[in-house]
């Protein structure tokens, strides 16, 4: 049966257009209740014989999403009218609640109540689209008690009182979403209920009868439409919030219609705004901007004063203002100010499950009623939230998971609600956990479908593989490979032997896990959505499942192993004269770590193949290493940390900056060399889908810091291209041996992160990598542990008619969308390496106080940070809390100072000083690494 | 964006293999030799056959077989967008040429020498798969003129979006830049006679599509044959026979 639907649509240009879209009405959309006697139950997903059924509507999914993912929760109708609203309000709870319907374990349906003949409504003449939707929702819930007769009851849940009163008076069985819960009987379920944001309603009528009102704490937020005016106007400007993680009560909104970051200082300011939200902001008058130095770093002390705030949500104390350092009046007048703004509204939040534990409180004298208490996240940045809960004496020494429902503007906090526990607090299992699900790094174990698709085990080259034709026998060749130590899964090999003419063959060996991971199956999905190994200290979250990783694909020595190889005829000078491409199979001769391949290339003794073979290859090497410098590729550093970890306890047992040695270096070099080979064969043969990397060149204004630190230590920098800046970096040399690697890691600050992406998206100009000066690159080497490698094997297969190309490629907005997932599980990975590094720093200096040398690498108006080089750790210096006096300090931006009011001290950037180093918890449950001047 | 839902249902309600409503009317020009108003979904068609009647410019004439001229335009209001189009652009003039080798291929022209047969197609209502509804609606026309014919010209849409194959595409789907296959199929004869496409496929997924087009040629074959036979019952009743 055919309807129409018609509705108006105001288009880009203005016009005003009529749309006619066709929709049809069908008799074969079923129940989904197996004993229905009159429907198709092949596709039933409700119980067998549920007592009762629910029917939630569209606010119940998006503002209980964690009730429903509760197992608890089932025999549940969703129809397709709830689904389209929560997917057009919040495409993350759309997810989430698409994974619970297609979870076979979970009783969920998916009705399809907009295209079913008798459940599809016209919308009337003066309803509101809104009205209409949840008349469908009632349409439909009446529809499936009369179809299941009275066998059954089936219930609505909805939270709207309007719709409950409809509801009873069309005769239909209506709940809140509370009185449901409270009928199952289940404390722990009623803590995962979402307050209703007209609780506060009720509790704003109680106050009235007070004698004192509440304190109104935060300006209102703008309507939508006064935002979307003003922001026509120019009057405001919209941006995302970013809190800085040293200060909570600073935070910066990058707006593109000033060019330039708006500062927000002081929590009123803020405006209930969350890190990652985006907003509206109004510029301050410019005689209320500050100076950039004014900005400090906030102690944690400074949100001790919140200590006084009672906990109960009908008590307001007016914010603590942070105190902003006076210098003197003409350091202020000569320092260039920033602008600054307020937040006048939220256009979209950016809330989601936050990680941390409850604050230490009096055992209230009741036991197992509600309590109140405050949750503070693990992350500084994030404001603490209020949470109601029955499990108070349970949850005080856990880390648990709290998600935000409402900020109001008389609470100093948002409300929120616990949704989970991850375990006890300090334990290092579950502060690792804490980073990874803070990091979204998934962690579960690889279900039984993606195992299935491993090959059995012990796997063996077999004579199909040997006598294939598209795959080569290369296991005559000596080939070896070098990695970290104690590496299990190495994706790559090299060999080099010479030519009877006086050049070289030089082949990379890349593990060939394509082979094993084929396109569309359970295990590729996995991989695809995991995007990447996960490294942190104590132990690797993989890609793939473990006996691919270390086994199957894994070039061990002395086992024949599968390989897709690139093989390079060099001159003596390291000049490419020939590319081949070839699926293969090897025998690795030896796995090396760098210190053992560096071992063999030292001792001139030493005249076996293997290591004539790294020496020429460490030759060849050098002179490529020389040509991409000359073209203008960066060296840069970066604190890599390493730790020394006790096998039994599993604690640190010493740390220390990660060495570079000229093995790491020859490696490098040849994988830099396969990566631009394989990209430009990739990029002729598929144009418009290939995946590359890309390294965008950074503005001179992101550059400003290094420039100016450089500057103020009589140092100057030329930042024209990527060349002239290698050149300047390679001529930053001082008296301290640490000088020229601390303007490294400074430069590496001030980059662009190196991206993903499509080639069809962008032009060729754009495809340049910045870093490596290479106007072509991709990843290849890495394909155990980076899901873009397996991707690039793909297009290297099929570009050599080695395989048929995918699916996937066929559609490019397909393979935008993969190389954007791959960036976020990049750069997650890397937050999570850092925060598993910064726990096992504390684990490690809790038992070790230390006295140490630092350099200063910023300054701000009441301290600065420092670079520890022993330890490859940074932190900030508080400079008010010094032992030498407490006087005022002011800061010289132009040559980057700090100074003592009366002149007795100063300290300037890359300057030495000696620290002390100690883990200290001056919040509860939130121990950091103190470093304090000597 | 999702056109395909996880439920297979399509946004019009639709599964991936259904076609559109289809209706059709002969005799809808009481002066044309032959006419069709032919309806797939929301996108409507119009045609008219004049002939075989004279040559109009005896330069053209062939002299062993028919002369065959296509003409196809959009109505101003076809579109939700009123806009005047400029007769002879260049999507008409190819739509054109497209209908006329089409309908040249299953004309038996050998058989009326020296003469000409014109195909007027006018689209009323655009909804996507307007060239496959323009060539149902000129076969409906030559048959209602008594054109003799080798077989029925029928085509029909498919895409392939979501990694579904997708039948008979709507305005919609065929805004969503996913590949586009038209098909022209001779039914009884079980030939090809017009492939068209837009965007890339891997060739074991072109069949696919292409197979779902041509059951969705056949299925609208079936439909256009009951059309003729009732329409020839009712002439059949009117002059007593």
């Amino acid at each position: 049966m055919l309807h129409n639907k018609s509705f108006v649509k105001k288009t880009k240009g203005g016009k005003v257009m009529k749309q006619v879209r066709e929709h049809y009405l069908r008799d074969d959309i079923y129940c989904g209740a197996p004993f229905c006697t009159v429907c198709d139950s092949s596709g039933a997903r409700l119980s067998a014989s549920p007592s009762t059924i629910l029917v939630v509507d569209t606010n119940v999914v998006l503002n209980q999403i964690d009730l429903l993912e509760n197992p608890a929760i089932d025999d549940v109708v969703v129809l397709s009218i709830v689904l389209e609203e929560v997917k057009n309000k919040n495409m993350s709870v759309y997810n989430r609640i698409r994974a619970i319907c297609s979870n076979s374990m979970r009783k969920f349906f998916v009705f399809s109540n907009e295209y079913h003949r008798d459940t599809y409504i016209k919308e009337m003449s003066g309803e509101t689209k809104n009205d209409r939707n949840d008349r469908a929702i009632r349409v439909a819930t009446q529809w499936y008690q009369n179809h299941l007769g009275g066998a059954v009851k089936v219930l609505l849940i909805t939270n709207d009182k309007e719709n409950k009163r409809k509801a009873s008076e069309e005769g239909i069985l209506a709940e809140t979403v509370e009185s449901y819960v409270k009928s199952l009987v289940r404390p722990d379920l009623l803590d995962l209920l979402v307050r209703p944001a007209s609780e506060d309603v009720d509790m704003e009528e109680v106050e009235d009868l007070r004698p004192s009102k509440r304190k109104v704490i935060y300006s209102e937020h703008k309507p939508m439409s006064e935002i979307t005016s003003g922001l026509h106007r120019g009057i405001y400007h919209q941006g995302k919030l970013r809190v800085n993680r040293y200060n909570p009560f600073e935070a910066y909104v990058g707006s593109e219609s000033i060019g330039d970051e708006i500062v927000i200082y002081g929590r009123s300011i803020m405006n209930r705004a969350f890190d990652g939200d985006i907003v509206a902001a109004e510029l301050l008058p410019q005689d209320q901007w500050q100076g950039v130095s004014s900005l400090s770093i906030a102690h944690e002390e400074d949100e001790d004063e919140n200590e006084d705030v009672h906990l109960a949500p009908n008590s307001a104390d007016d914010a603590p203002r942070a105190v902003s350092q006076q210098g003197s009046s003409e350091q202020l007048n000569a320092v260039p100010s920033r602008p600054c703004g307020r937040i006048v509204g939220i256009i979209k939040r950016n809330w989601h499950s936050y990680c941390g534990s409850l604050e230490p409180m009096p055992m209230p004298a009741g036991n197992g009623g509600i309590a109140h208490a405050l949750f503070v996240s693990k992350d500084r940045r994030t404001p603490k939230i209020r949470i109601q809960t029955r499990q108070l004496e349970n949850l005080l020494d856990k880390r648990i998971i709290v998600a935000v429902d409402s900020w109001d503007r008389q609470s100093r906090y948002p409300s929120g609600h616990y949704v989970r526990t991850i375990g006890k607090i300090d334990d290092r299992d579950t502060e690792t956990e804490v980073v990874l699900i803070e990091n979204d790094i998934n962690t579960r174990p690889f279900s039984s479908q993606v195992l299935a698709c491993l090959p059995p085990l012990p796997w063996v080259v077999s004579s199909e593989d040997l006598s294939n034709p598209i795959r080569k026998d290369l296991c005559h060749l000596c080939v070896f490979s070098v990695d970290p130590p104690g590496c299990k899964d190495i994706d790559d090999a090299l060999h080099c032997h010479s030519l009877p003419n006086g050049n070289f063959e030089v082949g990379v060996h890349i593990a060939d896990v394509t082979n094993f991971v084929h396109p569309g199956t359970p295990l590729d999905d996995e991989a695809a959505q995991r995007g990447t190994s996960v490294y942190l200290v104590e132990r690797r979250i993989d890609m793939l499942p473990k006996p691919l990783t270390e086994d199957i694909c894994s070039l061990r020595s002395d086992v024949e192993r599968l390989a897709f190889s690139v093989i390079w005829e060099m001159t003596p000078e390291a000049d490419i004269i020939s590319t081949r491409y070839t699926k293969s199979v090897i025998k690795s001769s030896a796995a090396l770590s760098y210190v053992e391949a560096q071992a063999r290339m030292d001792d001139s003794r030493l005249m076996d193949p293997i290591t004539a073979d790294l020496r020429n290859m460490n030759s060849l090497a050098k002179k490529m290493r020389l040509r991409r410098i000359e073209r203008g590729a960066l060296t840069l550093a970066s604190a890599e940390v390493k730790f020394q970890i006790d096998t039994e306890t599993h604690d640190p047992l010493d740390i220390g900056m990660y060495q570079i040695r000229e093995a790491n270096q020859m490696v490098e070099e040849f994988m830099l060399a396969a990566n631009v080979s394989v990209a430009q064969q990739i990029l002729n043969s598929f144009p418009l889908v290939s995946l590359l990397r890309r390294h965008p060149t950074p503005t001179r204004e992101m550059l400003e810091p290094l420039l100016q630190t450089a500057a103020a230590v009589g140092l100057h920098l030329d930042v024209s291209s990527s060349k002239a800046l290698a050149d300047s970096l390679d001529h930053a040399v001082g008296d301290d041996p640490y000088f020229n690697k601390l303007i490294r890691i400074l430069a590496t600050r001030c980059m662009t992160q190196a991206v993903y992406f499509c080639s069809g998206d962008l032009s060729p100009p754009e495809y340049h990598h910045y870093g490596l000066a290479a106007p072509l690159y991709t990843h290849f080497t890495s394909p155990i542990r980076r899901y873009a490698d397996v991707i690039v094997h793909r297009l290297l297969a099929a570009s050599l008619g080695i395989s048929k190309l995918p699916s996937v490629f066929q559609d490019r907005l397909q393979l935008t969308s993969i190389a954007d997932n791959l960036n976020y599980r990049h750069r997650n990975a890397q937050y999570a390496g850092r925060a598993s590094v910064e726990l096992h720093t504390l684990i490690y200096f809790r038992k070790r106080p230390t006295d140490t040398e630092a350099r200063i690498v910023k300054i701000r108006s009441n301290g600065f940070f420092v670079f520890v080089p022993k330890y490859g750790i940074e932190g900030p210096v508080y400079l008010t809390k010094a032992e030498k006096g407490s006087g005022e300090w002011y800061v010289d931006d132009q040559q980057q100072k700090i100074k003592k009011m009366d002149g007795s001290l100063s300290y300037s950037v890359l300057q030495t000083v000696q620290i002390h180093m100690e883990v200290v918890e001056p919040q509860p449950n939130r121990p950091k690494l103190q470093l304090t001047l000597i | 964006m999702e056109y395909v839902s996880p439920e297979g249902l399509r946004l019009d309600g639709r599964r991936p293999m259904e076609m559109r409503q289809i209706r059709a009317e002969i005799g809808a020009v009481s002066k044309a030799d032959g006419s069709a108003i032919f309806e797939m979904g929301n996108t409507k068609v119009i045609a008219a056959v004049y002939g075989p009647r004279e040559v109009q410019n005896r330069s053209q004439q062939i002299s062993s077989h028919a002369l065959v001229r296509c003409e196809y335009c959009m109505a101003n209001f076809s579109t939700g967008d009123r806009m005047r189009k400029s007769k002879g652009d260049r999507r008409s003039t190819e739509i054109s040429l497209v209908i006329r080798q089409t309908m040249e291929a299953c004309i038996l022209t050998h058989l009326l020498p020296r003469s000409q047969i014109d195909i007027y197609v006018q689209v009323l209502q655009a909804d996507g798969g307007t060239r496959s509804a323009c060539i149902n609606a000129a076969t409906l026309a030559l048959a209602d003129a008594g054109i003799p014919m080798r077989d029925l010209v029928t085509s029909c849409s498919a895409g392939y979006l979501n990694s579904t194959p997708l039948l008979d595409l709507n305005y919609v789907e065929d805004s969503a830049g996913g590949p586009d296959v038209t098909l022209g199929i001779l039914p009884k004869l079980d030939k090809v006679t017009l492939l068209q496409m837009d965007s890339k496929l891997p060739i074991d997924i072109l069949e696919n599509v292409m197979q779902l087009a041509i059951e969705g040629c056949k299925a609208i074959a079936n439909y256009i044959r009951e059309i003729l036979l009732a329409n020839t019952k009712q002439l059949e009743y009117r002059r007593g026979v």
